[in-house]
């Protein structure tokens, strides 16, 4: 790593950067896993800081209200020895659900450190719609372009899940479309990561939709500028 | 399946254990003296936690048990509300902070992965991000002059003997940790942390140009990292941010 990523990674632990440069270290978090080791270590040390202050106790009651309030909120339970779930799975394959919420979970672990609140809320309900996805597929259209699937559910909420996806250019994103009839539909950005990445797909796939995927400027395009680095078969939904 | 998920998430073995009479005078103080946890000991559910790791908790939070959220309260919420509050320097904001820290905590228990961070640690950065999004939204803090190096609890008389004995402990370590570095790397990474300044906000008001505070804040913080693992590695001192 070059010193501008050490420098990075340091101000991130220390939660030290404004919101451009916050987004700037999660794509670079995303896919390095030497990045995330470093920041890994350097979080301990962060946070070690936080011993050394000592201050009033909170109040007694804080305890209780902290409690309540969780009582009353929601959950989002990924549970892999869910019995009545997993048999519901069997056309994706025990390993890939497993694989695949495991990416989730990094995902998501990523999301609850590096973002404020609202954003790890969006992350969650979407992370939340993809397993929901994977729990109860409906058919499955295999890929070229890179190993994985498109699993699509009952309703035509669909879920792209890929294994080592290339990284691409700086200043450059993934964008995923929805193809209906040669009409492709912004369906969503993803950043390159190592291992399995489990993509929720906006919008809905229906009967001969082509998911496909572009390498595309930062922030997405209006419609594809290239040829898709990634597509899918064309969905058959009975 | 409980019993191998718990496994799966025991923390990773630590070298250099802490030297046995200090682990001596633990188990006398935790047998002698009751914490907030102890105090409950009727409750046999409660009982149960206080024998579990961290990371295990974590793994019952996922489950919806707000039993454990409870204890992981008791272990970290002391450290957490600490830091909040030396960031918000208002009660109510710091207990606003330390509540969505732990709600996060609540929602999200089910993608904590132990491989990524330690369950306490992951906890106070919940915690420590909510007080930063916070005071940067404060305006009052924009006219208030800088402080470097201000520890201004660091006399006041402890609370309870373990927390003499082990926070205590641990903060004249971290705090001799910081006076070791160069002041202007110390300046860096405790008006980050604790000021809840970032990188920008620091050059302008510091004076001095954005590059040179970023490579402060590396310095200092993998200087501090070096002390610290020295310390560890000597066998004095095991870091920790439960009490």
């Amino acid at each position: 790593m070059d010193a501008e990523t050490h420098e990075l990674i340091a101000a991130y632990a220390l939660d030290a950067l404004d919101a451009t440069d916050r987004a700037r270290a999660k794509e670079l978090l995303a896919s390095s896993e030497e990045a995330r080791e470093e920041l890994r270590s350097l979080t301990e040390v962060a946070a070690t800081m936080a011993t050394a202050v000592a201050g009033p106790e909170p109040a007694p009651g804080l305890r209780d209200r902290i409690l309540e309030a969780a009582r009353s909120e929601p959950q989002n339970l990924v549970s892999l020895d869910d019995r009545r779930r997993s048999r519901l799975v069997p056309a994706l394959g025990i390993a890939a659900a497993v694989a695949a919420v495991a990416a989730l979970a990094f995902g998501l672990w990523g999301a609850s450190v590096s973002s404020d609140l609202d954003e790890t809320r969006a992350a969650l309900a979407r992370e939340r719609a993809a397993a929901g996805v994977l729990a109860r597929p409906a058919a499955e259209a295999s890929l070229t372009g890179a190993s994985g699937r498109l699993v699509v559910d009952g309703d035509g909420r669909a879920v792209l899940v890929v294994s080592d996806v290339p990284p691409v250019p700086r200043g450059k994103t993934y964008q995923v479309w929805v193809i209906d009839d040669g009409r492709p539909v912004s369906a969503g950005l993803f950043a390159p990561a190592d291992g399995t990445l489990t993509i929720p797909v906006d919008g809905r796939v229906g009967r001969g939709s082509v998911v496909a995927v572009t390498v595309e400027e930062d922030g997405g395009a209006s419609a594809p500028t290239g040829k898709p680095v990634i597509a899918s078969v064309p969905v058959t939904l009975s | 399946m409980v019993g191998r998920l718990f496994d799966a998430l025991d923390p990773p073995v630590r070298t250099g254990e802490p030297p046995v009479l200090s682990r001596r005078i633990r188990d006398v103080l935790v047998d002698t003296l009751p914490t907030r946890a102890r105090i409950r000991q009727d409750d046999s559910a409660l009982r149960r936690h206080t024998h579990l790791s961290d990371e295990a908790l974590v793994a019952l939070v996922a489950r919806g048990d707000d039993g454990a959220l409870g204890e992981l309260y008791d272990r970290v919420g002391r450290v957490a509300y600490g830091i909040a509050y030396r960031i918000l320097r208002d009660e109510r904001l710091a207990e606003d902070a330390v509540q969505d820290g732990f709600l996060a905590v609540w929602r999200s228990a089910a993608s904590y992965r132990a491989e990524r961070a330690k369950a306490s640690t992951w906890i106070v950065t919940l915690v420590h991000r909510r007080a930063v999004d916070i005071v940067r939204r404060e305006e009052r803090r924009r006219a208030e002059p800088l402080e470097v190096g201000r520890h201004p609890d660091a006399a006041d008389p402890l609370g309870s003997a373990e927390e003499v004995a082990w926070l205590g402990l641990e903060r004249e370590i971290v705090q001799a940790a910081l006076r070791s570095l160069p002041d202007a790397q110390r300046e860096a990474i405790e008006l980050a942390y604790y000021g809840g300044y970032s990188q920008s906000e620091l050059a302008e008001r510091l004076g001095v140009p954005l590059g040179t505070i970023k490579s402060r804040m590396f310095a200092g913080l993998a200087r501090l990292r070096e002390v610290l693992d020295e310390a560890e590695s000597e066998g004095s001192w095991t870091p920790r941010l439960t009490s």
